[in-house]
């Protein structure tokens, strides 16, 4: 039993079948990527798991408790943090307000100040940003802004939605670094990526998605120098 | 909306037909100011001070129905075109529950009708609130995924529900609202400012300023404000968006009800379909204002409220109708935000 199970999820948009039995597993301390390219049923995935989307058959469990039915908000509760695809922020909040938004379902607010200090920590940006209306960010400071709000949560496990999508190569780099020093701290991600080759860089393990399926699994490296990968996704 | 709006206004002001018309819109709008200060003037300053009065304890009114309009807006975009019934529909109720609570004509004025009074407000506000949140969750909930069209037309369908339901009980005619507020008054400068008029202001006032600082400080508020901006990261944050809105349902009717309870003791008359008028005032207040706007409701109420004071008392008061609408046309075509706005930076 890993920290997350995911069991052979069917997910339906209407009558279009997004996800076909879907499995996957976070052990604690793990980064996992998913890979694969648009409309593969990644994001699907993520919101699956978080609530957003419900599937029709298959399990979620998350730490012991199964949360197939559970709805989004109680999801946050039970201890998932998930910065969606595009980061989806309050834009006429300020910076702070934004990051406050991401302690709501929290019950120890003793622990929140600490928190902030760690998120100002981690993206300097934000901290000299914090009065700042969170709609008038750049992509990269708004992209900080997304995962330091998920992480306000004290997720048990972080979900990530194409994080580096639309950043320039040099916060490609800062994000990506900052994901693995999260990690490092203590917290598993789930990272959803169409940069495959960075996504794998960082990755313990990694699952790929095509149309709806997982066609491939192994650790980072396995699937780094997979020839199938590297002709879909890494451009070799 | 709003988007498609302001592009029509674009091409309506780079036209070059549309720079003369905008001209003749700016003349014909400072021949009217001009017309009415001209009477101003003529009339003196104390017959201008009892039309503010009357147009401040109007406006107050047109607020708080505004109020309701605009938080509604606010969250799901939802023209909720029941609500004005909802603001008859207090009135109605606590005409019915005056009788209850032992208030009658016989104590009129006296001090023995305070407690009894605000008793009568939050039954009132409560019922209110409970309808408006059983409305939202048969009619409006069930649509909420449904094209923007099916909501809306829905809502018009509820007022008429809501009309038909007062016609039954209290059939087509005048509703009397017993005259329960003191009739004496203070006179200021020529005018005479009333118990009443100043009760409709004081109470209209500390709604409104609870109302701001709940939405301000609480953690409903803070949910609120968060739904307004985007509903699946609001739910990713822990809360329940179901429960937030039928929330402002709840607390945009219990503004509705107590302005139609403040609007009996202060007309003194009701009558079932009353709504659909003082509805689309306060909606023209509220898209004045700048719709979505909890401070811009308050303020486009209270100039709708002054604009038809003034108009009523100065010029011809079969036109007021005509003024409001035609304001309400000039803000869309001009400046469809309103005067305050929504603040949207690009996403």
């Amino acid at each position: 039993m890993g920290l997350l199970d995911v069991a052979g999820i069917n997910v339906f948009y209407g009558r279009v079948q997004a996800l076909r039995g879907v499995s996957l597993s976070i052990n604690p301390g793990e980064i996992v990527a998913l890979i694969g390219s648009n409309g593969a049923g990644k994001t699907t995935t993520l919101r699956t798991i978080s609530g957003l989307n419900h599937a029709t058959t298959g399990r979620v469990v998350f730490d012991g408790r199964d949360i197939t039915a559970v709805p989004a908000h109680d999801v946050v509760r039970a201890g998932i943090g998930h910065a969606p695809e595009g980061r989806r922020l309050f834009p006429r909040m300020i910076v702070f307000d934004n990051l406050m938004m991401g302690t709501y379902a929290r019950k120890d607010r003793a622990g929140i100040p600490a928190d902030v200090a760690r998120v100002y920590d981690l993206f300097p940006r934000l901290k000299e940003r914090t009065k700042q209306l969170a709609g008038t960010l750049s992509g990269g400071e708004q992209q900080m802004l997304a995962i330091g709000r998920a992480l306000m949560a004290r997720p048990k496990l972080l979900m990530l939605d194409e994080p580096s999508l639309g950043l320039a190569p040099i916060l490609c780099e800062t994000i990506f670094r900052v994901l693995t020093e999260i990690n490092a701290q203590g917290t598993p991600i789930l990272l959803v990526e169409q940069n495959a080759s960075k996504a794998l860089d960082i990755a313990h393990r990694a699952y790929v998605l095509e149309t709806g399926s997982i066609v491939q699994t192994g650790t980072g490296k396995e699937l780094l120098s997979s020839p199938d990968v590297q002709r879909a996704y890494l451009g070799m | 909306m709003v988007g498609s709006l302001k592009q029509a206004r674009i091409a309506f002001v780079e036209a070059p037909i549309g720079r003369l018309v905008n001209l003749l819109v700016i003349l014909a709008v400072l021949y009217v100011i001009f017309i009415l200060a001209m009477k101003v003037v003529g009339q003196g300053p104390s017959y201008f001070l009892q039309i503010l009065t009357f147009g401040v304890a109007n406006g107050a009114i047109y607020a708080l129905v505004a109020l309701g309009y605009t938080m509604v807006y606010g969250i799901i975009e939802l023209i909720n075109f029941a609500h004005g019934d909802l603001f008859t529909l207090g009135g109605f109720i606590s005409v019915f529950l005056l009788p209850i609570f032992g208030l009658d004509a016989s104590k009129a004025g006296t001090a023995g009708i305070i407690l009894p009074l605000l008793a009568v407000f939050i039954v009132t506000m409560l019922i209110c609130g409970a309808i408006n949140v059983s409305i939202e969750r048969v009619a409006y909930r069930p649509l909420r995924r449904a094209p923007r069209l099916a909501p809306l037309i829905t809502a018009v369908g509820m007022s008429f529900v809501l009309e038909g339901v007062m016609f039954l009980w209290k059939g087509p005619f005048n509703v009397p609202y017993p005259n329960l507020l003191p009739t004496t008054g203070f006179v200021i400068g020529g005018a005479t400012i009333g118990v009443k008029d100043i009760f409709v202001i004081v109470v209209a006032g500390i709604l409104m300023v609870v109302l701001a600082l709940f939405v301000s400080r609480s953690r409903l508020g803070k949910a609120m404000r968060a739904t307004a901006q985007d509903q699946d990261a609001t739910e990713l944050m822990g809360i329940d968006i179901n429960r937030t809105i039928a929330a402002t349902f709840f607390i945009g009717a219990v503004l509705a009800g107590a302005g139609g309870t403040i609007f009996g003791l202060y007309y003194n008359t009701m009558v079932f379909d009353l709504g659909f008028s003082a509805g689309l005032f306060a909606f023209t207040a509220a898209v004045f204002g700048g719709i979505g706007n909890i401070q811009g409701a308050a303020l486009g109420g209270l100039l709708i409220g002054l604009i038809t004071a003034l108009w009523d008392g100065y010029m011809e008061s079969t036109w007021t109708q005509v003024i409001i609408f035609a304001i309400l046309i000039l803000v869309l075509v001009f400046r469809p935000t309103g005067l305050l706005g929504m603040r949207v930076p690009e996403k």
